[in-house]
């Protein structure tokens, strides 16, 4: 897909600095793959719940995805951003009332059990729907599943659902489980949630708690060949500073999910037979966003928002904060999205005149201490750089007359502070954007969000053109108008700014030379790594 | 023991004719200092359970904020995981459940392990353990030793070496004494394994496994011994210096015994006691240096799990942390106790009569 030509040029062009660092020998893929073998990698956190049916987050994908495979994977060339997996074409009708898979053939579970529709329906209706993070949204109108042939799917929906939202969501949200596993007792109390049985080229091996996931090798994998690995083992390393020197000391082979702090990179970078990579996570961007509390009579001004959007030196931000590994920011898109993404919105250059002068129009003016008014900021603990982001922003604002004070708080702290007592004035937050805006993305805006959902609009703002506009999208079948309405969408909140968004980012693997196969997806470190194999 | 009086070292120093007679008095000495302490520990338990949920409670956020910090979600999935984790009940609710739990002599379920909480902790508690024993021996055993050997001629070279080098390493966050550890001898030199308690995924067994296990030891136990070391050394440098002084090495001297005699048998010796009291004090102190040490070296120990409870609000597990770590403070402080009454028959012989 040229979308995706085109986002991974900006994304790399976006810094000097990822040039210079993604300097490597030869691209491995063009090499032969070679069998056998441990890859041993690290692992900064463990999921309490393997099951990726119902808890979809790239914690859990990062081990699962290898286990329990899903309809359909993204892809750099594939139609639409994809390739099949567990099924082979998927068709939306007319109507928005029904979408049919095909699936494959000759599909085994991991306990020997053949692969059917049943399974698909199963999931979809039981776990999906109901209990997933996701798809309770995303399948809320699913109304029930036809299973004509055991090789047939056909999801019928109760309300027109627009088939772009389906087939982009597939990726993360389609993970496939045993009917006949989990149609005894609660779904949520199974075993098989900490130790999963899927379809995919590894089996669940054994978890040591504190220390390490062992996945072995599935033999009879219906993709021909594979997987070329013999076992993968993910390390428990919960310190930020244990996974480059394990890499070094040679004792894992891969650390993803920037399990390598972007401050040792460059060092790390210079190692011999250490590569540093950043591609491979296209389809997970996070998005840098300054959260605001409408409530406050200062904030629900739109002249003080924008003043605080011209504050920001994005590019600094990039260049500081992230150390080049990231793009700014224009809306609520990221720039690497190959089907929404639009630059035609308002843009905010950095300009502290411009922003003082907002301010003084506003009716803000600076007191006799250079103080126009106090605000509580709130950044995210969940990264290194949503903190950092927090003490740029303080700086910034000061710049403009605003005193930040800053209040950190451990991750749960933060999620209650925010998201139920919303006591905050300003936050740091770090979205994901799931490759379509309505999964996890027009939430962050939307009004009539009960109290206590976390990443959603919690901040008290009410924009009836806006909401219009999102609830028109999630009911236009035709995909290239609901691209239209979203571009809409980015142009409304970059004018309006409901928040501001400042940077996007994805996440860096370092590997060992030896390693084969990486960054072949847009969201490799979440895929199945059926075709990873070792070199010696 | 700056404080203490020439009469108190002098009375500590009795002959072992004394302590030879009275030979059946440390075991009854013993018994009553069990059972008393048995009876006052129920409550410093309790006070533990209540105090430790108290603050839990009153920290921000609960265990299904923490959770969805990794998933997000809609208001009726944190609904139904606040229902089946059981914290849509009031607090006093959850405390008289926890306490009927503990009642039967259960620690309860973890809510993000989905598993009892006592499998949980039984899993971790060797690793710590493990560690804590051997970091013990070495800054205790290391600690005299060199405490001995300083003290044995104050004030020379040797004495102000090891006091000042000792002192440094005292002065060295735990932490960053590790990472330089794991630099050296397991990025650069590659002698010892980086982390972890074994060996992943071996499969060895029996002496294979032991010797995989005191290898990985060696730079944890390293990091977490040589801070205290100093603590140990000086101890027993200042216990001995203060001895020296007294009569009866004096006289020892007159007796015309050899100095390396009078250094062991007679300044050494008495030197010795406060130290073994510091040992019950440091056995807390430890616990708390290992959540570092085992975070740096990934071990998986109860220091670790400790700190994952507070980040995932699991209050049950926390409490089961801590539980079991009074619980071993508890039983350490009482063995040193049983030491004494052992070492020293003035302690306990009081208690005793009273």
């Amino acid at each position: 897909m040229s979308g995706f030509t085109i986002s991974r040029r900006t994304m790399l062009a976006g810094s000097a600095m990822l040039l210079a660092s993604t300097a490597m020998p030869a691209p491995s893929w063009a090499q032969t793959p070679k069998k056998g073998g441990r890859l041993v990698l690290a692992a900064d956190s463990e999921p309490r719940n393997l099951n990726p049916a119902i808890v979809a987050s790239n914690g859990v994908f990062f081990i699962s995805s290898k286990i329990v495979e899903t309809l359909a994977e993204a892809s750099f060339d594939g139609k639409d951003g994809l390739a099949p997996r567990l099924a082979l074409s998927w068709e939306g009708a007319a109507d928005g009332l029904s979408v049919t898979f095909k699936l494959r053939d000759g599909v085994k579970w991991h306990d020997g059990k053949p692969f059917t529709s049943a399974d698909v329906a199963f999931s979809a209706l039981q776990i999906w729907k109901p209990l997933q993070n996701l798809g309770r949204t995303v399948f809320k109108d699913l109304a029930s599943v036809d299973t004509p042939d055991d090789l047939t799917a056909v999801f019928k929906f109760a309300k027109p659902t627009p088939f772009q939202l389906i087939r982009n969501a597939l990726p993360a949200l389609s993970s496939v489980v045993p009917k006949h596993i989990y149609e005894v007792g609660k779904i949520e109390d199974n075993p098989a949630n900490n130790a999963p049985i899927g379809t995919g080229p590894f089996k669940f091996g054994e978890y040591k708690a504190g220390q390490y996931y062992r996945l072995t090798k599935n033999t009879d994998y219906w993709g021909k060949d594979e997987p070329y690995l013999d076992e993968i083992i993910y390390q428990v390393l919960p310190d930020r500073t244990s996974a480059a020197s394990a890499l070094e000391a040679e004792e894992i082979q891969l650390a993803a999910f920037s399990a390598v702090p972007l401050a040792d990179l460059d060092r790390i970078s210079k190692v011999p037979g250490l590569k540093v990579i950043s591609k491979g996570y296209e389809g997970l961007t996070y998005q840098l966003v300054v959260e605001i509390n409408h409530r406050r009579k200062e904030l629900a001004d739109v002249k003080v928002r924008q003043a605080i959007a011209h504050a920001i030196d994005k590019d600094f931000v990039v260049k500081t904060v992230f150390l080049g590994y990231a793009a700014t920011a224009t809306g609520p898109v990221p720039k690497n999205d190959p089907q929404f993404y639009t630059a035609d919105v308002p843009t905010y250059a950095f300009d502290v005149a411009k922003a003082n002068a907002l301010l003084d129009e506003a009716g803000y003016k600076k007191g006799p201490d250079g103080k126009r008014f106090t605000l509580k900021l709130l950044p995210a603990p969940y990264f290194n750089e949503t903190k950092q982001f927090g003490d740029y922003l303080r700086q910034a604002l000061a710049a403009i007359g605003i005193d930040a004070q800053l209040v950190n708080n451990d991750s749960a702290a933060h999620i209650k502070a925010v998201y139920t007592d919303h006591a905050f004035d300003l936050a740091v937050g770090p979205p994901v954007f799931r490759g379509d805006p309505a999964i996890s993305t027009t939430i962050l805006v939307q009004s009539g969000i009960p109290d206590g959902v976390p990443f959603s609009n919690q901040g008290g703002y009410k924009n009836d053109a806006l909401d219009a506009l999102i609830s028109k999208a999630s009911e236009t079948l035709d995909a290239s108008a609901r691209t239209d309405l979203y571009k809409e969408f980015q142009k409304e909140v970059a004018t309006d700014l409901p928040l501001i968004n400042v940077a996007e980012w994805s996440f860096i693997s370092v590997a060992r030379d030896t390693v084969g196969n990486i960054a072949n997806n847009p969201r490799w470190a979440v895929s199945n790594w059926a075709d990873t194999y070792l070199e010696s | 023991m700056s404080g203490r009086t020439e009469g108190g070292a002098q009375a500590r120093h009795l002959s072992w004719a004394t302590q030879c007679q009275a030979s059946d008095a440390p075991m009854t000495r013993a018994l009553t200092l069990i059972r008393r302490r048995l009876v006052g520990s129920i409550f410093v338990l309790l006070i533990v359970v209540v105090g430790t949920f108290l603050l839990l409670e009153a920290a921000p956020g609960d265990a299904v904020d923490a959770y969805i910090v990794s998933t997000g979600g809609d208001a009726g999935m944190i609904e139904l995981l606040r229902h089946r984790w059981g914290l849509d009940q009031s607090e006093l609710t959850r405390l008289a459940n926890y306490l009927w739990v503990l009642l039967h002599l259960d620690l309860g379920q973890s809510v993000t392990f989905s598993r009892p909480i006592r499998d949980v902790i039984l899993e971790r508690l060797p690793n710590t353990l493990l560690l804590m024993v051997s970091a013990t021996a070495l800054s205790f055993g290391l600690g005299s030793a060199l405490g001995i050997y300083a003290g044995a001629r104050p004030g020379s070279f040797r004495d102000r070496f090891l006091s000042i080098g000792s002192l440094a390493l005292y002065a060295v966050p735990g932490f960053w004494l590790g990472l330089v550890l794991i630099v050296v001898f397991a990025v650069d030199l590659r002698w010892l394994p980086i982390g972890g308690i074994e060996t992943l995924a071996s499969d060895k067994t029996g002496l294979d496994r032991a010797a995989d296990i005191a290898i990985h030891l060696v730079l944890p136990v390293s990091a977490l011994g040589f801070i205290y070391l100093a603590l140990y050394l000086r101890m027993m440098r200042a216990g001995m210096a203060e001895v020296w002084r007294q009569d009866f090495v004096l006289a020892a001297r007159a007796k015309g015994l050899s100095r390396r005699r009078i250094v062991l048998a007679h300044v050494a010796r008495n030197a010795l006691l406060p130290l073994v009291t510091m040992l019950g004090l440091q056995s807390a102190q430890m616990l708390g240096g290992s959540v570092v040490i085992e975070s740096v070296f990934s071990v998986p120990g109860l220091g670790r799990l400790a700190q994952e409870a507070v980040a995932s609000r699991d209050t049950p597990l926390l409490l089961g942390i801590i539980l079991t770590s009074a619980v071993l403070v508890i039983v350490i402080n009482l063995l040193v106790d049983i030491a004494y009454a052992f070492l020293d028959p003035r302690v306990g012989a009081g208690e005793a009569d009273a």
